[in-house]
Protein backbone atom coordinates (compact mmCIF):
# COMPACT_ATOMS: atom_id res chain seq x y z
CA UNK A 1 0.00 0.00 0.00
CA UNK A 2 2.23 2.15 0.87
CA UNK A 3 4.88 1.16 -2.07
CA UNK A 4 1.44 1.84 -3.92
CA UNK A 5 1.63 5.29 -3.26
CA UNK A 6 4.84 6.28 -3.16
CA UNK A 7 5.32 4.87 -7.16
CA UNK A 8 1.74 7.07 -7.89
CA UNK A 9 3.65 9.51 -6.68
CA UNK A 10 6.32 9.62 -8.35
CA UNK A 11 4.07 8.90 -11.64
CA UNK A 12 2.12 11.53 -11.65
CA UNK A 13 4.69 13.94 -11.02
CA UNK A 14 7.00 12.94 -13.73
CA UNK A 15 4.01 13.14 -15.88
CA UNK A 16 4.13 17.16 -15.02
CA UNK A 17 7.81 17.21 -16.28
CA UNK A 18 6.78 15.18 -19.93
CA UNK A 19 4.19 17.43 -20.18
CA UNK A 20 7.00 20.32 -19.97
CA UNK A 21 9.01 18.19 -22.71
CA UNK A 22 5.85 17.84 -24.88
CA UNK A 23 4.81 21.63 -24.82
CA UNK A 24 8.45 22.59 -26.17
CA UNK A 25 8.54 20.13 -28.82
CA UNK A 26 6.11 22.01 -31.09
CA UNK A 27 8.55 24.93 -30.91
CA UNK A 28 11.67 23.56 -31.13
CA UNK A 29 10.60 21.88 -34.14
CA UNK A 30 8.79 25.24 -35.57
CA UNK A 31 12.04 27.46 -34.77
CA UNK A 32 14.09 24.50 -36.52
CA UNK A 33 12.63 24.13 -40.11
CA UNK A 34 11.77 27.72 -40.06
CA UNK A 35 15.43 28.16 -39.71
CA UNK A 36 16.16 25.67 -41.87
CA UNK A 37 14.06 26.00 -44.71
CA UNK A 38 13.76 29.71 -44.47
CA UNK A 39 17.26 30.99 -43.58
CA UNK A 40 18.88 30.21 -46.84
CA UNK A 41 16.29 32.19 -48.97
CA UNK A 42 16.89 35.46 -46.70
CA UNK A 43 19.38 37.60 -49.64
CA UNK A 44 19.46 41.34 -50.71
CA UNK A 45 16.78 40.21 -53.22
CA UNK A 46 14.09 38.69 -50.78
CA UNK A 47 14.34 42.41 -49.37
CA UNK A 48 14.37 44.43 -52.86
CA UNK A 49 12.66 42.85 -55.26
CA UNK A 50 9.03 42.03 -56.10
CA UNK A 51 7.80 38.41 -55.74
CA UNK A 52 8.60 35.86 -59.06
CA UNK A 53 6.44 34.41 -61.41
CA UNK A 54 6.23 30.53 -60.32
CA UNK A 55 8.21 29.15 -63.27
CA UNK A 56 11.44 27.49 -61.72
CA UNK A 57 14.40 29.62 -61.42
CA UNK A 58 13.06 33.02 -61.66
CA UNK A 59 14.10 35.25 -58.80
CA UNK A 60 12.45 37.71 -56.81
CA UNK A 61 12.09 39.14 -52.94
CA UNK A 62 9.21 40.03 -51.15
CA UNK A 63 10.31 43.41 -50.95
CA UNK A 64 6.59 44.75 -51.30
CA UNK A 65 5.79 42.55 -48.70
CA UNK A 66 7.61 43.80 -46.12
CA UNK A 67 6.74 47.25 -46.82
CA UNK A 68 3.11 46.72 -47.14
CA UNK A 69 3.27 44.78 -43.39
CA UNK A 70 5.36 47.86 -42.35
CA UNK A 71 2.97 50.29 -43.39
CA UNK A 72 -0.32 48.37 -42.15
CA UNK A 73 1.35 47.94 -38.31
CA UNK A 74 2.72 51.59 -38.48
CA UNK A 75 -1.04 52.81 -39.39
CA UNK A 76 -2.32 50.03 -37.11
CA UNK A 77 -0.37 51.34 -33.92
CA UNK A 78 -1.66 54.72 -35.23
CA UNK A 79 -5.13 53.69 -34.19
CA UNK A 80 -4.47 50.95 -31.57
CA UNK A 81 -2.05 52.75 -29.57
CA UNK A 82 -3.88 56.42 -28.66
CA UNK A 83 -7.01 54.47 -28.09
CA UNK A 84 -5.32 51.67 -26.18
CA UNK A 85 -3.16 54.37 -24.06
CA UNK A 86 -6.22 56.31 -23.17
CA UNK A 87 -8.61 54.20 -22.58
CA UNK A 88 -6.30 52.29 -20.13
CA UNK A 89 -5.85 55.48 -18.20
CA UNK A 90 -9.49 55.59 -17.90
CA UNK A 91 -10.30 51.93 -16.79
CA UNK A 92 -6.70 52.68 -14.29
CA UNK A 93 -7.14 56.36 -13.17
CA UNK A 94 -10.56 57.28 -13.37
CA UNK A 95 -12.31 54.13 -13.89
CA UNK A 96 -13.02 52.77 -9.90
CA UNK A 97 -17.03 52.85 -10.71
CA UNK A 98 -19.63 50.52 -12.82
CA UNK A 99 -18.83 51.80 -15.60
CA UNK A 100 -15.19 51.71 -15.59
CA UNK A 101 -15.66 47.74 -14.18
CA UNK A 102 -17.83 46.91 -17.56
CA UNK A 103 -14.75 48.60 -19.67
CA UNK A 104 -12.29 46.42 -17.96
CA UNK A 105 -14.00 43.59 -18.42
CA UNK A 106 -15.41 44.46 -21.74
CA UNK A 107 -11.62 44.99 -22.80
CA UNK A 108 -11.01 41.37 -21.66
CA UNK A 109 -13.33 40.07 -23.27
CA UNK A 110 -12.73 41.65 -26.51
CA UNK A 111 -8.72 40.52 -26.23
CA UNK A 112 -10.31 36.98 -27.12
CA UNK A 113 -12.43 37.78 -29.90
CA UNK A 114 -11.73 35.83 -33.26
CA UNK A 115 -9.34 38.01 -35.31
CA UNK A 116 -11.14 37.20 -38.25
CA UNK A 117 -14.51 38.99 -37.32
CA UNK A 118 -12.46 42.05 -36.98
CA UNK A 119 -11.50 41.52 -40.44
CA UNK A 120 -15.17 41.36 -41.20
CA UNK A 121 -15.61 44.30 -39.04
CA UNK A 122 -12.86 46.22 -41.46
CA UNK A 123 -14.21 44.54 -44.75
CA UNK A 124 -18.19 45.88 -44.18
CA UNK A 125 -17.38 48.98 -43.02
CA UNK A 126 -14.13 50.32 -45.50
CA UNK A 127 -14.11 47.45 -48.04
CA UNK A 128 -17.45 48.59 -50.24
CA UNK A 129 -16.85 52.78 -50.06
CA UNK A 130 -13.73 52.30 -51.61
CA UNK A 131 -14.42 49.58 -54.02
CA UNK A 132 -11.61 47.11 -53.31
CA UNK A 133 -9.56 46.25 -49.94
CA UNK A 134 -7.52 48.65 -49.38
CA UNK A 135 -4.33 49.57 -47.11
CA UNK A 136 -6.54 51.44 -45.25
CA UNK A 137 -9.00 48.82 -44.65
CA UNK A 138 -6.14 46.91 -43.02
CA UNK A 139 -4.76 49.11 -41.04
CA UNK A 140 -7.78 49.33 -39.38
CA UNK A 141 -8.76 45.95 -38.68
CA UNK A 142 -5.64 45.41 -37.12
CA UNK A 143 -6.12 49.15 -35.20
CA UNK A 144 -9.66 47.51 -33.88
CA UNK A 145 -7.44 44.34 -32.63
CA UNK A 146 -4.65 46.61 -30.76
CA UNK A 147 -7.34 49.04 -29.20
CA UNK A 148 -8.33 46.20 -26.38
CA UNK A 149 -4.33 44.67 -25.73
CA UNK A 150 -2.95 48.08 -25.49
CA UNK A 151 -5.79 48.82 -23.60
CA UNK A 152 -6.17 46.52 -20.86
CA UNK A 153 -1.80 45.88 -20.90
CA UNK A 154 -1.88 49.33 -20.02
CA UNK A 155 -4.52 49.61 -17.28
CA UNK A 156 -2.50 46.82 -15.32
CA UNK A 157 0.87 48.66 -15.54
CA UNK A 158 -0.49 51.70 -14.07
CA UNK A 159 -2.37 49.47 -11.60
CA UNK A 160 1.45 48.44 -10.58
CA UNK A 161 2.02 52.05 -9.57
CA UNK A 162 1.80 52.47 -5.64
CA UNK A 163 -0.89 54.78 -4.42
CA UNK A 164 1.66 56.74 -2.72
CA UNK A 165 2.80 58.23 -5.89
CA UNK A 166 -0.89 59.55 -6.55
CA UNK A 167 -1.34 60.80 -3.13
CA UNK A 168 2.14 62.35 -3.14
CA UNK A 169 1.30 64.42 -5.96
CA UNK A 170 -2.01 65.50 -4.92
CA UNK A 171 -0.34 66.29 -1.82
CA UNK A 172 1.75 68.96 -4.01
CA UNK A 173 -1.37 70.45 -5.31
CA UNK A 174 -0.92 68.41 -9.24
CA UNK A 175 -4.11 68.18 -10.40
CA UNK A 176 -5.96 65.26 -11.44
CA UNK A 177 -4.78 64.80 -14.65
CA UNK A 178 -1.01 65.97 -14.72
CA UNK A 179 -0.66 63.39 -11.78
CA UNK A 180 -2.43 60.41 -14.35
CA UNK A 181 0.49 61.51 -16.69
CA UNK A 182 3.08 60.97 -13.89
CA UNK A 183 1.50 57.38 -13.05
CA UNK A 184 2.12 56.81 -16.71
CA UNK A 185 5.62 58.24 -16.52
CA UNK A 186 6.15 55.50 -13.37
CA UNK A 187 4.61 52.74 -15.02
CA UNK A 188 6.63 53.23 -19.00
CA UNK A 189 8.20 49.77 -19.11
CA UNK A 190 4.82 48.03 -18.20
CA UNK A 191 3.39 50.70 -20.75
CA UNK A 192 5.79 49.90 -23.44
CA UNK A 193 6.05 46.05 -23.03
CA UNK A 194 1.87 46.53 -23.89
CA UNK A 195 2.08 48.58 -26.55
CA UNK A 196 5.42 46.18 -27.91
CA UNK A 197 2.91 42.75 -27.73
CA UNK A 198 -0.04 44.11 -29.34
CA UNK A 199 2.39 45.27 -31.74
CA UNK A 200 3.96 41.53 -32.30
CA UNK A 201 0.79 40.54 -31.96
CA UNK A 202 -0.88 42.39 -35.16
CA UNK A 203 2.68 41.74 -37.00
CA UNK A 204 1.43 37.94 -37.18
CA UNK A 205 -2.14 38.72 -38.43
CA UNK A 206 -3.33 37.06 -41.19
CA UNK A 207 -6.90 36.04 -41.33
CA UNK A 208 -8.64 40.16 -40.69
CA UNK A 209 -5.96 40.96 -43.78
CA UNK A 210 -7.38 38.37 -46.44
CA UNK A 211 -10.91 40.17 -46.00
CA UNK A 212 -9.44 44.22 -45.68
CA UNK A 213 -6.22 44.44 -47.09
CA UNK A 214 -6.33 41.82 -49.98
CA UNK A 215 -2.97 41.40 -51.66
CA UNK A 216 -1.01 42.45 -54.29
CA UNK A 217 1.87 41.77 -56.20
CA UNK A 218 3.46 45.27 -56.68
CA UNK A 219 4.71 47.87 -54.46
CA UNK A 220 2.55 50.51 -51.81
CA UNK A 221 0.68 52.51 -54.37
CA UNK A 222 -1.38 54.34 -52.23
CA UNK A 223 -4.14 53.85 -49.07
CA UNK A 224 -7.29 53.16 -51.06
CA UNK A 225 -5.79 50.07 -53.21
CA UNK A 226 -4.97 46.67 -52.22
CA UNK A 227 -1.21 46.16 -50.11
CA UNK A 228 0.57 43.25 -49.97
CA UNK A 229 1.82 41.65 -46.36
CA UNK A 230 3.94 39.03 -45.30
CA UNK A 231 1.52 36.97 -43.56
CA UNK A 232 -1.14 36.91 -46.58
CA UNK A 233 2.10 36.02 -48.60
CA UNK A 234 2.84 32.93 -46.25
CA UNK A 235 -0.01 31.45 -46.51
CA UNK A 236 -0.65 32.40 -50.49
CA UNK A 237 2.72 31.15 -51.12
CA UNK A 238 2.87 28.37 -48.52
CA UNK A 239 -0.73 26.85 -50.09
CA UNK A 240 0.82 26.64 -53.89
CA UNK A 241 2.15 23.85 -55.34
CA UNK A 242 5.03 26.23 -56.90
CA UNK A 243 8.58 25.42 -55.33
CA UNK A 244 10.06 28.94 -55.62
CA UNK A 245 7.09 30.45 -53.78
CA UNK A 246 6.56 27.58 -51.36
CA UNK A 247 10.50 28.54 -50.24
CA UNK A 248 9.71 32.08 -50.60
CA UNK A 249 6.77 31.65 -47.79
CA UNK A 250 9.38 29.58 -45.49
CA UNK A 251 11.84 32.55 -46.47
CA UNK A 252 8.81 34.74 -44.91
CA UNK A 253 7.93 32.79 -42.04
CA UNK A 254 11.59 33.28 -40.72
CA UNK A 255 11.44 36.66 -40.97
CA UNK A 256 8.61 37.15 -39.76
CA UNK A 257 9.38 35.11 -36.78
CA UNK A 258 12.79 36.57 -36.26
CA UNK A 259 11.16 39.95 -35.80
CA UNK A 260 8.31 38.47 -33.37
CA UNK A 261 11.03 36.90 -30.86
CA UNK A 262 12.97 40.66 -31.01
CA UNK A 263 10.18 41.99 -30.00
CA UNK A 264 9.19 39.43 -27.31
CA UNK A 265 13.07 39.43 -26.37
CA UNK A 266 12.94 42.97 -25.57
CA UNK A 267 9.97 43.29 -23.74
CA UNK A 268 11.90 40.64 -21.28
CA UNK A 269 14.73 42.65 -21.13
CA UNK A 270 12.46 45.44 -20.56
CA UNK A 271 10.65 43.93 -18.05
CA UNK A 272 13.94 42.22 -16.48
CA UNK A 273 12.01 39.19 -15.44
CA UNK A 274 8.85 40.39 -14.47
CA UNK A 275 6.42 38.40 -16.32
CA UNK A 276 4.28 40.76 -18.74
CA UNK A 277 -0.12 40.65 -18.52
CA UNK A 278 -0.65 37.43 -20.45
CA UNK A 279 -3.80 37.65 -22.13
CA UNK B 1 -5.57 80.40 -12.90
CA UNK B 2 -7.73 77.69 -10.83
CA UNK B 3 -10.47 77.59 -13.02
CA UNK B 4 -8.03 77.13 -15.71
CA UNK B 5 -6.09 74.25 -13.56
CA UNK B 6 -9.25 72.42 -13.27
CA UNK B 7 -10.79 72.60 -16.67
CA UNK B 8 -7.77 71.10 -18.17
CA UNK B 9 -8.75 68.85 -15.78
CA UNK B 10 -12.52 68.20 -16.82
CA UNK B 11 -10.93 68.16 -20.37
CA UNK B 12 -8.21 65.39 -19.33
CA UNK B 13 -11.45 63.26 -17.44
CA UNK B 14 -13.66 63.25 -20.59
CA UNK B 15 -10.74 62.64 -22.80
CA UNK B 16 -10.15 59.14 -20.74
CA UNK B 17 -13.93 58.81 -20.56
CA UNK B 18 -14.50 59.36 -24.33
CA UNK B 19 -11.39 56.92 -25.14
CA UNK B 20 -12.63 54.41 -22.16
CA UNK B 21 -16.08 54.39 -23.80
CA UNK B 22 -14.63 53.32 -27.58
CA UNK B 23 -14.11 49.91 -25.95
CA UNK B 24 -18.02 49.54 -24.97
CA UNK B 25 -18.31 51.37 -28.05
CA UNK B 26 -16.30 48.86 -30.55
CA UNK B 27 -18.75 45.96 -28.92
CA UNK B 28 -21.88 46.99 -30.08
CA UNK B 29 -20.61 47.73 -33.26
CA UNK B 30 -19.05 44.60 -33.84
CA UNK B 31 -22.52 42.89 -32.70
CA UNK B 32 -24.26 45.80 -34.99
CA UNK B 33 -22.17 45.55 -38.09
CA UNK B 34 -22.49 41.22 -38.24
CA UNK B 35 -26.29 41.39 -37.49
CA UNK B 36 -27.39 43.63 -40.28
CA UNK B 37 -24.57 42.37 -42.56
CA UNK B 38 -26.39 38.95 -42.04
CA UNK B 39 -29.63 39.64 -42.62
CA UNK B 40 -30.56 37.28 -39.73
CA UNK B 41 -34.24 36.50 -39.24
CA UNK B 42 -35.11 33.60 -36.98
CA UNK B 43 -36.41 31.35 -39.78
CA UNK B 44 -33.73 31.60 -41.83
CA UNK B 45 -31.38 31.55 -38.48
CA UNK B 46 -32.45 28.63 -37.96
CA UNK B 47 -32.11 26.90 -41.85
CA UNK B 48 -28.36 28.51 -42.10
CA UNK B 49 -27.69 27.00 -38.57
CA UNK B 50 -29.28 23.35 -38.91
CA UNK B 51 -28.59 23.37 -42.82
CA UNK B 52 -26.37 20.72 -43.61
CA UNK B 53 -25.62 21.67 -47.58
CA UNK B 54 -23.38 24.59 -48.27
CA UNK B 55 -23.85 25.21 -52.14
CA UNK B 56 -23.12 28.69 -52.84
CA UNK B 57 -23.79 28.17 -56.37
CA UNK B 58 -27.08 26.90 -55.43
CA UNK B 59 -27.77 29.62 -53.43
CA UNK B 60 -28.11 27.06 -50.41
CA UNK B 61 -26.47 27.81 -47.08
CA UNK B 62 -26.19 25.86 -44.03
CA UNK B 63 -23.44 25.71 -42.04
CA UNK B 64 -23.76 22.61 -40.04
CA UNK B 65 -21.19 20.88 -41.15
CA UNK B 66 -18.79 24.04 -39.84
CA UNK B 67 -20.11 24.28 -36.62
CA UNK B 68 -19.36 20.30 -36.49
CA UNK B 69 -16.00 21.14 -37.54
CA UNK B 70 -15.49 23.87 -35.09
CA UNK B 71 -16.75 22.36 -32.24
CA UNK B 72 -14.98 18.91 -33.15
CA UNK B 73 -11.25 20.77 -33.94
CA UNK B 74 -11.87 22.63 -30.14
CA UNK B 75 -12.78 19.49 -28.28
CA UNK B 76 -9.87 17.71 -29.97
CA UNK B 77 -7.63 20.75 -28.94
CA UNK B 78 -9.35 20.90 -25.10
CA UNK B 79 -8.82 17.03 -24.99
CA UNK B 80 -4.90 17.22 -25.82
CA UNK B 81 -3.99 20.87 -24.72
CA UNK B 82 -5.40 20.97 -21.67
CA UNK B 83 -3.51 17.98 -19.82
CA UNK B 84 -0.45 18.84 -21.28
CA UNK B 85 -1.12 22.70 -19.97
CA UNK B 86 -2.07 21.63 -16.55
CA UNK B 87 1.46 19.69 -16.31
CA UNK B 88 2.92 22.61 -17.47
CA UNK B 89 1.03 24.90 -15.35
CA UNK B 90 1.62 22.33 -11.60
CA UNK B 91 5.24 22.23 -13.18
CA UNK B 92 5.71 25.98 -12.92
CA UNK B 93 4.13 26.63 -10.06
CA UNK B 94 5.02 23.46 -7.80
CA UNK B 95 7.53 20.84 -8.88
CA UNK B 96 9.87 23.46 -11.16
CA UNK B 97 13.65 24.46 -9.42
CA UNK B 98 13.39 28.18 -8.95
CA UNK B 99 16.15 28.93 -11.71
CA UNK B 100 14.08 27.35 -14.18
CA UNK B 101 11.09 28.74 -13.68
CA UNK B 102 11.42 32.07 -15.61
CA UNK B 103 13.02 30.68 -18.38
CA UNK B 104 10.57 27.78 -18.99
CA UNK B 105 7.54 30.56 -18.62
CA UNK B 106 9.31 32.50 -21.54
CA UNK B 107 10.00 29.21 -23.44
CA UNK B 108 6.09 28.43 -23.19
CA UNK B 109 5.03 31.55 -23.98
CA UNK B 110 7.12 32.00 -27.40
CA UNK B 111 4.70 29.37 -28.17
CA UNK B 112 1.88 32.24 -28.39
CA UNK B 113 4.25 34.55 -30.01
CA UNK B 114 4.45 32.17 -32.66
CA UNK B 115 2.17 34.19 -35.49
CA UNK B 116 -0.64 31.58 -36.80
CA UNK B 117 0.55 31.31 -40.31
CA UNK B 118 3.62 29.95 -39.33
CA UNK B 119 1.86 27.29 -37.16
CA UNK B 120 0.36 26.89 -40.28
CA UNK B 121 2.67 26.61 -42.83
CA UNK B 122 4.55 24.10 -40.30
CA UNK B 123 1.59 21.79 -40.20
CA UNK B 124 1.03 21.93 -43.47
CA UNK B 125 4.48 20.61 -44.47
CA UNK B 126 5.91 18.77 -41.16
CA UNK B 127 3.23 18.30 -39.01
CA UNK B 128 0.95 16.64 -41.32
CA UNK B 129 2.73 14.62 -43.36
CA UNK B 130 4.23 12.90 -39.96
CA UNK B 131 0.78 12.30 -39.07
CA UNK B 132 -0.24 10.71 -41.78
CA UNK B 133 2.52 8.27 -42.78
CA UNK B 134 3.49 7.64 -38.58
CA UNK B 135 0.54 8.28 -36.48
CA UNK B 136 -2.87 7.99 -37.91
CA UNK B 137 -1.85 4.47 -39.59
CA UNK B 138 -0.78 3.21 -35.74
CA UNK B 139 -4.15 4.65 -34.54
CA UNK B 140 -6.02 2.81 -37.18
CA UNK B 141 -3.94 -0.47 -36.75
CA UNK B 142 -4.87 -0.27 -33.00
CA UNK B 143 -8.19 1.41 -32.58
CA UNK B 144 -9.60 0.78 -35.67
CA UNK B 145 -12.62 -0.92 -34.09
CA UNK B 146 -13.39 3.14 -33.08
CA UNK B 147 -15.51 4.73 -35.77
CA UNK B 148 -14.10 8.04 -35.38
CA UNK B 149 -10.38 6.15 -36.63
CA UNK B 150 -12.13 4.32 -39.60
CA UNK B 151 -11.94 5.81 -43.18
CA UNK B 152 -9.31 6.94 -45.53
CA UNK B 153 -6.75 8.82 -44.49
CA UNK B 154 -5.85 12.42 -44.95
CA UNK B 155 -3.07 14.72 -44.21
CA UNK B 156 -5.30 17.63 -43.98
CA UNK B 157 -8.12 16.34 -41.57
CA UNK B 158 -10.31 17.38 -38.25
CA UNK B 159 -7.32 15.59 -36.05
CA UNK B 160 -4.99 17.40 -38.01
CA UNK B 161 -6.52 20.74 -37.33
CA UNK B 162 -7.41 19.75 -33.83
CA UNK B 163 -3.55 18.82 -32.76
CA UNK B 164 -2.82 22.07 -34.24
CA UNK B 165 -5.15 24.08 -32.21
CA UNK B 166 -3.98 22.05 -29.14
CA UNK B 167 -0.73 23.99 -29.24
CA UNK B 168 -1.98 26.55 -29.99
CA UNK B 169 -3.88 26.65 -26.82
CA UNK B 170 -0.96 25.38 -24.45
CA UNK B 171 0.45 29.07 -23.45
CA UNK B 172 -2.85 30.55 -22.84
CA UNK B 173 -4.31 27.80 -20.75
CA UNK B 174 -0.94 27.14 -19.20
CA UNK B 175 0.02 30.69 -18.39
CA UNK B 176 -3.69 31.49 -16.24
CA UNK B 177 -3.97 28.15 -14.61
CA UNK B 178 -0.56 28.57 -13.37
CA UNK B 179 -1.50 31.84 -11.98
CA UNK B 180 -4.51 30.07 -10.12
CA UNK B 181 -2.63 27.66 -8.52
CA UNK B 182 0.19 30.53 -7.39
CA UNK B 183 -2.85 32.09 -5.66
CA UNK B 184 -3.36 28.88 -3.61
CA UNK B 185 -2.34 30.20 -0.26
CA UNK B 186 0.44 27.72 1.26
CA UNK B 187 -1.41 27.13 4.09
CA UNK B 188 -3.53 24.75 2.26
CA UNK B 189 -0.42 22.74 0.93
CA UNK B 190 0.75 22.70 4.58
CA UNK B 191 -2.57 21.59 6.03
CA UNK B 192 -1.83 18.04 3.46
CA UNK B 193 1.56 17.52 3.69
CA UNK B 194 0.43 17.32 7.63
CA UNK B 195 -1.73 14.93 6.97
CA UNK B 196 0.88 12.64 5.41
CA UNK B 197 0.02 13.49 1.56
CA UNK B 198 2.19 12.84 -0.99
CA UNK B 199 3.36 15.48 -3.21
CA UNK B 200 1.30 14.27 -5.76
CA UNK B 201 -1.57 13.98 -3.33
CA UNK B 202 -1.33 17.21 -2.17
CA UNK B 203 -1.01 18.94 -5.79
CA UNK B 204 -4.84 17.16 -6.34
CA UNK B 205 -6.01 17.27 -2.95
CA UNK B 206 -5.10 20.75 -1.61
CA UNK B 207 -4.23 22.79 -5.19
CA UNK B 208 -5.65 21.82 -7.95
CA UNK B 209 -9.13 21.53 -6.04
CA UNK B 210 -8.82 24.88 -4.70
CA UNK B 211 -7.60 26.58 -8.09
CA UNK B 212 -10.51 24.95 -9.70
CA UNK B 213 -12.76 27.95 -11.04
CA UNK B 214 -9.09 29.92 -12.26
CA UNK B 215 -8.58 26.33 -13.93
CA UNK B 216 -12.19 25.65 -15.57
CA UNK B 217 -11.50 29.95 -16.57
CA UNK B 218 -8.12 29.04 -18.31
CA UNK B 219 -10.12 25.74 -20.05
CA UNK B 220 -12.92 28.66 -21.44
CA UNK B 221 -10.33 31.00 -22.81
CA UNK B 222 -8.63 28.28 -24.63
CA UNK B 223 -12.00 26.90 -26.09
CA UNK B 224 -12.78 30.47 -27.52
CA UNK B 225 -8.95 30.99 -28.94
CA UNK B 226 -9.25 27.19 -30.67
CA UNK B 227 -13.04 28.16 -31.83
CA UNK B 228 -11.62 31.50 -33.48
CA UNK B 229 -8.66 30.33 -34.35
CA UNK B 230 -8.45 31.16 -38.32
CA UNK B 231 -5.44 30.91 -40.68
CA UNK B 232 -3.82 27.61 -38.82
CA UNK B 233 -6.54 25.86 -39.13
CA UNK B 234 -7.82 26.91 -42.80
CA UNK B 235 -4.22 25.98 -43.99
CA UNK B 236 -4.37 21.74 -42.36
CA UNK B 237 -8.34 20.90 -42.27
CA UNK B 238 -9.06 20.37 -45.55
CA UNK B 239 -11.83 23.17 -45.94
CA UNK B 240 -14.67 20.33 -46.98
CA UNK B 241 -18.12 20.73 -46.05
CA UNK B 242 -18.59 17.11 -44.95
CA UNK B 243 -20.10 15.80 -41.23
CA UNK B 244 -18.19 12.78 -41.23
CA UNK B 245 -17.36 10.46 -38.25
CA UNK B 246 -13.76 9.90 -38.74
CA UNK B 247 -11.16 12.71 -37.71
CA UNK B 248 -9.13 11.51 -40.44
CA UNK B 249 -11.59 12.82 -42.50
CA UNK B 250 -10.79 16.82 -44.05
CA UNK B 251 -13.69 18.96 -42.71
CA UNK B 252 -14.27 22.98 -42.10
CA UNK B 253 -14.71 25.62 -39.93
CA UNK B 254 -16.55 28.60 -39.49
CA UNK B 255 -13.65 30.61 -39.32
CA UNK B 256 -11.67 28.89 -42.38
CA UNK B 257 -14.63 28.91 -43.96
CA UNK B 258 -14.90 32.94 -43.79
CA UNK B 259 -11.27 33.21 -44.51
CA UNK B 260 -11.45 30.45 -47.48
CA UNK B 261 -14.04 31.94 -49.27
CA UNK B 262 -15.15 35.46 -48.70
CA UNK B 263 -12.65 36.58 -51.36
CA UNK B 264 -14.44 34.58 -53.86
CA UNK B 265 -18.43 35.56 -52.52
CA UNK B 266 -19.30 38.18 -55.49
CA UNK B 267 -23.35 38.16 -54.34
CA UNK B 268 -24.27 40.12 -51.37
CA UNK B 269 -26.24 36.40 -49.96
CA UNK B 270 -23.05 34.59 -50.27
CA UNK B 271 -21.30 37.26 -48.40
CA UNK B 272 -24.52 37.58 -46.01
CA UNK B 273 -24.11 34.31 -45.19
CA UNK B 274 -20.27 34.64 -44.65
CA UNK B 275 -20.89 37.30 -42.06
CA UNK B 276 -23.50 35.37 -40.42
CA UNK B 277 -21.36 32.48 -40.06
CA UNK B 278 -18.68 34.99 -38.71
CA UNK B 279 -21.60 36.40 -36.75
CA UNK B 280 -22.18 32.75 -34.90
CA UNK B 281 -18.88 32.61 -34.46
CA UNK B 282 -18.70 35.85 -32.90
CA UNK B 283 -21.67 34.78 -30.22
CA UNK B 284 -19.96 31.86 -29.38
CA UNK B 285 -16.29 32.99 -28.20
CA UNK B 286 -18.01 36.08 -26.82
CA UNK B 287 -20.14 34.02 -24.62
CA UNK B 288 -17.05 31.19 -23.56
CA UNK B 289 -15.22 34.85 -22.92
CA UNK B 290 -17.81 35.96 -20.76
CA UNK B 291 -17.77 32.76 -18.77
CA UNK B 292 -14.06 32.76 -18.48
CA UNK B 293 -13.40 36.90 -17.17
CA UNK B 294 -16.29 36.21 -14.20
CA UNK B 295 -14.50 33.45 -13.14
CA UNK B 296 -11.24 35.11 -13.34
CA UNK B 297 -12.40 38.72 -12.33
CA UNK B 298 -14.27 36.73 -9.36
CA UNK B 299 -11.04 34.97 -7.75
CA UNK B 300 -9.44 37.84 -8.49
CA UNK B 301 -11.69 39.69 -6.00
CA UNK B 302 -11.72 36.74 -3.68
CA UNK B 303 -7.36 37.34 -3.81
CA UNK B 304 -7.80 41.05 -3.08
CA UNK B 305 -10.26 40.27 -0.11
CA UNK B 306 -8.06 37.92 1.28
CA UNK B 307 -4.96 40.21 1.11
CA UNK B 308 -6.86 42.86 3.82
CA UNK B 309 -7.52 40.08 6.22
Amino acid sequence: MKFWRFLMDKVLISLAFVSVIIAIIPLASILYFVTVRGAPTINLDFFTRLPPTPEPGAVGGLGNAIQGTLILVGLAACIGLPFGLLSGIYISEYGRNFFGRSVRFLGDVLIGNPSIVAGILGFTLLVPPLHSTSAMAGAFALGVIMIPIVSITTAEALRTVPNSVREASAALGIRKWRTSLLVVANAKSGVATGALLATARVLGETAPLILTAGISSLWFSGLNRPIASLTYYIFYYGTSPFKNWVSLAWGAAFFLIVMVIGINLAVRLLTRGRRPYAY
Amino acid sequence: MGARRSRADAFFKTLAFVFGSSIVALTLVFFYVLTTGSSLTIKSGFAFILGSEWNPLGNVYGVLPMIYGSVVTSAIALLIGVPISLGVAVFLSELSPRRLKSPISFIVELLAAVPSVVYGLWGVFILAPLLRVYAYPFLQAHFGFLPIFQGYIYGASILTAGIVLAIMIIPIVSSISRDALLAVPDSQREAAYALGATKSETIRISVLSYARSGILASIFLGLGRAFGETIAVTMVVGNTPLISGSLFSPGYTLASLIANEFTEATTTTYISALVEAGLVLLCVVFLTNIVARYLISRLVRSREAASYL
